[in-house]
């Protein structure tokens, strides 16, 4: 079993008092609970210390822990002989399970009295795990496996971390930030509690092409001046292949073209829109005769697109 | 592996809980669910009505509501407090990533 320091991760003295000890809770808390934080690895950490502060504010799981000695964090340890019979089972088998599953121990003492009376119902434990998925899999919907070590009471009543796997089927209608949630499969219920139901974070992950806003999708669409002057047919990619999209003439560098129904599909409405957002470029080295042909038009030209420069100018005096 | 059909749902709009369902999944008694209600936190779609339906997207905040409680130990017009920001700066970034989105990248 590997060593955990409970004071070291709540950064509190072995001495410390409970209200202490709950100061530096929380003020790690504010810092990394995933609802609050933005720290990417905010979730783990806060596990950390969810777990640190739940045996260090219980005196009895503290006593205990106490008990196990003072090891260096990650060292390997065994409790000492006459532990288990002083704070757990004296069945205790301490294979495979960890300092957090063997101080939940303390617990499932009474859990095995409640789970041997049947009296007490609990539900099963809700699990939640971020997918991250492409566009093109939001689009189609796909099924995702998933593994997770979960919390597990095993046949005698101990609580362990098990591995378990899961094939998921997202069904299309997904977008960034989502949640599906899947009734009955997180963790077990117990004396006939509810089972636990499973929640995926969608997260899409980002397209070359594509940006998302919800079910919408945008999309730059360069096009040449004359293009953009004169009008054009264009081939633009939509995520269920290819489409013709007129661009009308005279059409403006920023403006948005819609594309009805060819963003995301949404679980019980009509798809969202694909916007094309009109770019005018220029070829990055003309040819000769571009060139003359450019010179002819700014000749014949009489349009002056910084027109406004002046009469903005003005009025402003 | 878990291969057993089961149905999967998603926590949006096109979802609704009623107050018991939304007490059941999320750990919350009524009561509670009720308080946060008051306080503004979460909206039934039919607030005059006496069975209150809430949108699938409620879960979502219910259960971070559970989760605040639990960790700081808040009081319910507290987790309701936090409930209300942190609801407003979702809107927020879901805001800003829809401009951003709008943006054009490529300049070529």
């Amino acid at each position: 079993m590997k060593y955990k320091d409970y004071y070291d991760i709540l950064g509190v003295k072995r001495d410390a008092g409970a209200n202490e000890i709950k100061k530096a809770y929380r003020k790690l808390a504010h810092k990394y609970h995933p609802d609050v934080s933005k720290d990417p690895a905010g979730e783990e950490k806060f596990k950390e210390i969810a777990e640190a502060y739940d045996t260090l504010k219980n005196p009895e799981k503290r006593a205990a822990y106490d008990q196990l000695g003072s090891y260096q964090p990650g060292q390997d340890f065994q409790p000492p002989p006459d532990w288990s019979k002083q704070f757990g089972d004296t069945e205790s088998s301490f294979e495979g399970i960890d300092l957090e599953a063997l101080l939940a121990g303390l617990a499932a003492g009474r859990h095995r009295a409640v789970h041997g009376t049947g009296q007490i119902r609990m539900p099963g434990q809700d699990y939640e795990v971020t997918a991250h998925i492409s566009l093109e899999d939001a689009f189609r919907g796909t099924e995702v496996e998933l593994n997770l070590t979960v919390p597990e009471y095993d046949g005698k009543g101990f609580l362990r971390r098990v591995p378990r796997a899961f094939k998921v089927r997202i069904p299309k209608g997904a977008t960034d930030g989502q949640r599906l949630r899947l009734a009955g499969r997180g963790g077990k219920g117990i004396n006939g509690g509810r089972d636990g139901d499973l929640y995926l974070n969608i997260a899409l992950h980002p397209h070359p092409l594509f940006r998302v806003s919800g079910h919408d999708l945008y999309l730059d669409l360069p096009l040449a001046p004359w293009e953009a002057v004169l009008g054009a047919n264009v081939e633009v990619p939509t995520l269920g292949g290819p489409v013709y999209l007129k661009v009308p003439p005279n059409t403006r560098a920023g403006q948005q073209l819609r594309l009805s129904r060819r963003g995301l599909p949404k679980s019980h409405d009509r798809e969202g829109d694909l916007f094309a957002i009109a770019q005018i470029v220029v070829p990055t080295a003309a040819s000769e005769h571009e060139r003359v042909l450019f010179k002819q038009l700014a000749d014949a030209s009489t349009f002056n697109p910084r027109g406004h420069f002046q009469q903005e100018v003005r009025s402003g005096n | 592996m878990e291969t057993r059909p089961v149905e999967a749902v998603w926590l949006t709009e096109d979802h609704e809980f009623s107050l018991a369902e939304l007490a059941d999944i999320s750990g919350l008694s009524e009561a509670e669910l009720r308080e946060l209600v008051d306080y503004g936190a979460i909206k039934p779609v039919n607030p005059d009505s006496p069975q209150w339906v809430f949108q699938g997207r409620c879960l979502v905040t219910v259960r971070a509501a559970c989760r605040l409680r639990v960790s700081f130990d808040l009081e319910p017009q507290e987790v309701a407090l936090v409930i209300s920001l942190l609801d407003r700066i979702q809107d927020l970034e879901a805001q800003l990533a829809s401009l951003r989105a709008q943006l054009p990248h490529r300049v070529r």
